[in-house]
């Protein structure tokens, strides 16, 4: 190995066992297909320092006895860097970037489907003086394109071994694998033609090579002839600008004058002349086209699915298809899953004492988990719909039909899926930005996407437009349901918002040249349902150990808020409370068998002949009575006289039976027969009653424990002490409370509102909850004294300020957890969340503000 | 001319691309739309931007405001 090529050892890795291959080529090679097929599941992803750009590692077994590491480099299709993202690439392949090991082989992934584009890249890649392998993949497309493809004539133009390959149909796979182990092996350099720069050109990349490593002290590092010739070539690009960083303002100016001296002509363009030609001469007998391209499968699909109609039908049917996977289909695991988690933190919790240790395991850990893991459906389904449409080729597409309305605020197609996904969640959305390569375009993207009403703000709508608007309301002449027309609005409220914002960030702190949207259109093509799958595993294991851990600790620390202090004062009360109840419970039913034992009492009493005759004289009474009975049923009289004889049946059924009473002296034992039969029915209701009334009783304690104990903890008084702070939304400390407790995850209100309202005895309060809404609706300001004039504490502008509010501020720890993995960087999150949380509070001042003048 | 002034189903030879020292510049010469190079035009999107390319052998899609950099000549 040429030393120059290794300017210094990796510190972190002095004494290096396994030998490194860095993957690289253009994007839509079937790159990622190929990496997943060499390295399994034994992939590694982190972030290279200070980037956005992810770092992707993974271990490939050559054969029985080799083992390589593999690092995957991001699509690109040239070396020429703008910015520290796109100089990742450079650094990592001239083993000059720190954390990342030296680099022993290449191998360049291209598309034998369009190879002149993609042997632009190798012709770069060549130059290195490391070993290169070329895997041409993609040659089934190729064919249907009409290409014949020569790999040996190839391999003799370029000097290094080139193998055929499928990546997707995994064929190919073991040449590829033999071809790597023996360029390890021998080390051997590519030794073919490289492109021939003007001799003026190569003079002054060598001078200006020269030149810096004089400095290199300065600079921090020796410096490769690579970072020489984009520091020349590349006028205005990241080699130059960090160079410039570390020497200053003289050393743009001996840079005009080496471009000058150069050549005549711009020097990109005399790079991008030299490369071409080079590659059309590489290729000329190797890649034969022919005369003319037979009308592929993919044009045929394209004449549809970009025409202005029909494109337009399909794209809004997949999106609608990927919206409704995320906000509804979704939501079936995702009740199950809290379902479970409940399960599992009751069933465990019973086996506790009461105690804030219990308490801690239910509500803070249990339930903790169950709010990452909640998140799963959504992140997998909405993966696994861009992972395949990433793969087919449809991606490419929506972005190009999408990319006018969002270059209007600076951004690109490729942000439509992120945004669109944003309204069901902003976690998979934000996740999905890493289809933007432009890093500000990136940014502005994360950070405007939580400004789209996502699935959790639904409830808090429902619940304030429910409880707050009525039904029957309608704008507009009665053409426009009023509530129906409030929702629209919020989700409105996020999208006005978000243009501004976008807007300012590109042209304040995200300023930048923007970046041209130049996107392939690759041909469309089967997805690789193996990669589709692993991809979606792995963003999901992401999630959730990143952000996951983020989230389960916000809940905890939210859980410790809201239990403590805890008084056990209150506890006591309620406890004593409950006694009390219990106790008129058990009484009450205590009096209903105390009756059923007399009357049994008096059942046991001794027979005698004249009680036992006067029982059968009884039943023949009360024969009569039946018979006559049914006589009068069946006759033909109507039903006026029918009633009056029945009424006179009966009365001398029971004159008869009195009679009979008072000549045998004794009660007979057919009342007491009765009595018990009313005894016990008597008992069943009344331990019915007392049980239900128990119940009802008990559920509205707990319910008032629960608010009690709520109003009491750190989380109250910290509503208190902000309430001055948002009496101009028109908020007490209640409601603000409820918001505090709502900064980690929105939709916690309803349920923190139930439990402020005493609502939350039995059943788990939702936004539907009618008994939540009416308690809202009573509610009342606190007054210091009774001569205070009562104040609702609800009304159509505080509801409307509360929903404005939900509708601009930070309110998901899983966001920002989300954030903080995607930009590698705390300070982004922190910047959302401020913006955010200052925006809602303008927004929901005015709102409430405003709506008092008018309501 | 320049490309964004063409019409789908047109071919054009590629004269110069203009705006030296900008991305645009360096990239869209680099994905191949350089001088002397071939270039047809395919469609354009339907809220009419961008345009879809036909340019080395594959499709391409360059935004109006870009492809106004590129000098072309109609075959």
């Amino acid at each position: 190995m040429a030393a120059h090529l290794r300017p210094h050892e990796n510190m972190s890795d002095p004494v290096k066992t396994t030998r490194t291959i860095a993957v690289i080529g253009n994007p839509n090679t079937g790159k990622s297909t190929l990496f997943n097929a060499l390295t399994g599941l034994k992939q590694h992803v982190g972030n290279y320092p200070g980037v956005t750009v992810e770092r992707k590692v993974g271990t490939a077994k050559l054969d029985d006895k080799t083992s390589v590491e593999l690092i995957d480099l991001p699509g690109t299709y040239s070396l020429a860097a703008r910015s520290p993202d796109e100089m990742i690439a450079v650094d990592v392949l001239l083993s000059q970037m720190p954390g990342s090991p030296t680099i022993d082989a290449i191998l360049a992934i291209a598309d034998a489907s369009n190879p002149e584009r993609n042997f632009y890249l190798i012709s770069q890649l060549l130059e290195l003086g490391l070993p290169v392998v070329v895997a041409l993949n993609m040659l089934d497309v190729a064919e249907t394109k009409g290409l014949k493809v020569d790999l040996e004539k190839i391999e003799h133009a370029l000097g290094c071994p080139v193998v055929g390959l499928c990546a997707n149909k995994g064929k190919g796979l073991d040449d590829l694998k033999a071809a790597l182990r023996k360029a390890l092996d021998k080390g051997k350099k590519p030794s073919g033609s490289l492109p021939q720069f003007p001799k003026t050109m190569d003079a002054e990349i060598d001078a200006l090579h020269a030149d810096l490593n004089t400095q290199a002290a300065v600079i921090g590092r020796p410096i490769n002839r690579l970072e020489a010739f984009r520091a020349l070539v590349d006028k205005g690009g990241h080699a130059e600008e960090r160079l410039t960083a570390k020497l200053g303002a003289t050393f743009t100016a001996s840079l005009t004058e080496r471009r000058a001296r150069a050549s005549k002509t711009p020097l990109p363009a005399e790079e991008v002349r030299t490369r071409y030609a080079w590659v059309k001469a590489a290729l000329a007998d190797a890649i034969v086209r022919p005369a003319q391209p037979p009308a592929t499968g993919s044009d045929s699909i394209d004449k549809w699915v970009t025409h202005w109609f029909t494109g337009s039908l399909i794209f809004l049917v997949l999106m609608f298809i990927v919206f409704e996977c995320i906000f509804s289909f979704a939501n079936v695991p995702m009740e199950w899953i809290k379902t479970v988690f409940g399960a599992i933190g009751k069933g465990v919790a019973s086996n506790l004492r009461e105690g804030p240790f219990k308490s801690l395991i239910e509500t803070g850990i249990i339930k903790g988990v169950g709010a990452v893991l909640v998140f799963l459906p959504q992140i997998c389904l909405l993966f696994f719909f861009i992972a395949v449409m990433e793969d087919c080729g449809y991606m490419a597409r929506a972005a190009f039909l999408m990319d006018r309305l969002l270059s209007r605020v600076g951004l690109s197609g490729k942000s439509f899926i992120p945004m669109l996904s944003s309204f069901a969640c902003a976690v998979p959305g934000i996740m999905a930005t890493r289809t933007i390569e432009n890093w500000r375009d990136r940014l502005t993207t994360i950070i405007v996407a939580p400004l789209m009403s996502c699935s959790a703000r639904l409830p808090v709508y429902t619940l304030m437009i429910y409880a707050f608007i009525p039904a029957e309301s309608t704008i507009l002449f009665s053409w426009l349901g009023t509530r129906g027309f409030v929702l629209f609005c919020m989700y409105f409220v996020g999208i006005i918002v978000a243009v501004p914002v976008a807007w300012i960030l590109k042209k304040t702190l995200l300023k930048g040249e923007t970046p041209p949207f130049l996107i392939e259109l690759p041909s469309y093509k089967m997805p690789d349902w193996r990669g589709v799958l692993f991809r979606v595993w792995d963003r999901a294991k992401a999630f959730v150990v990143r952000a996951g851990t983020i989230i389960l600790a916000v809940n905890i620390v939210v859980w410790a808020l809201a239990y403590f202090p805890h008084s056990d004062e209150i506890g006591n009360r309620y406890t004593t409370h409950r006694s009390m109840l219990d106790e008129q419970r058990k009484a009450r039913m205590v009096f209903a068998d105390a009756r059923l034992a007399d009357a049994a009492r008096l059942l046991s009493m001794p027979k005698s002949d004249g009680l036992i005759s006067a029982i059968t004289q009884s039943y023949k009474y009360d024969t009569i009575r039946d018979e006559a009975l049914k006589a009068l049923e069946a006759s033909d009289k109507d039903e006026a006289t029918k009633k009056k004889e029945a009424a006179e049946i009966d009365a001398k059924h029971a004159e008869s039976l009195d009679a009979l009473s008072k000549v045998s002296g004794i009660r007979p034992i057919w009342y007491q027969a009765v009595e018990i039969r009313e005894a016990r029915t008597f008992k069943k209701k009344e331990d019915a009653e007392a049980q239900a009334n128990w119940v009802e009783a008990t559920r509205l304690l707990d319910g008032q424990e629960s608010a009690e104990f709520l109003q009491t903890s750190y989380f109250a008084r910290m509503g208190k002490t902000i309430e001055p702070a948002f009496k101009p939304l028109g908020w007490d400390w209640r409601i603000s409370m409820a918001a505090l407790a709502s900064f980690p995850a929105r939709e916690v209100i309803v349920a923190t509102l139930g439990t402020i309202f005493g609502q939350d005895g039995g059943d788990e309060v939702n936004a539907e909850s009618v008994s939540l809404q009416k308690a809202m609706q009573k509610a009342e300001w606190d007054r210091t004294s009774a001569s205070q004039p009562r104040r609702k504490l609800f009304n159509i502008p505080v509801a409307l300020s509360i929903m404005v509010f939900f509708a601009l501020c930070s309110q998901c720890a899983a966001t920002l957890a989300t954030i903080k993995r995607e930009t590698n960087s705390w300070w982004w999150p922190a910047f959302s969340f401020t913006y955010m949380t200052a925006l809602a509070y303008l927004a929901a001042m005015l709102t409430y503000q405003i709506g008092m003048k008018y309501f | 001319m320049t490309l964004d002034q063409l019409k789908p189903g047109q071919r054009a030879t590629v004269e110069t691309v203009r705006g030296e020292g900008s991305a645009v510049y360096q990239r869209l010469m680099e994905m191949g739309v350089f001088d002397g190079a071939d270039i047809e035009v395919v469609r354009f999107a339907p809220l009419g931007d961008p345009m879809e390319v036909h340019v080395q052998g594959y499709n391409l899609s360059v935004r109006k405001i870009d492809a106004k950099h590129v000098e072309v000549r109609i075959l």
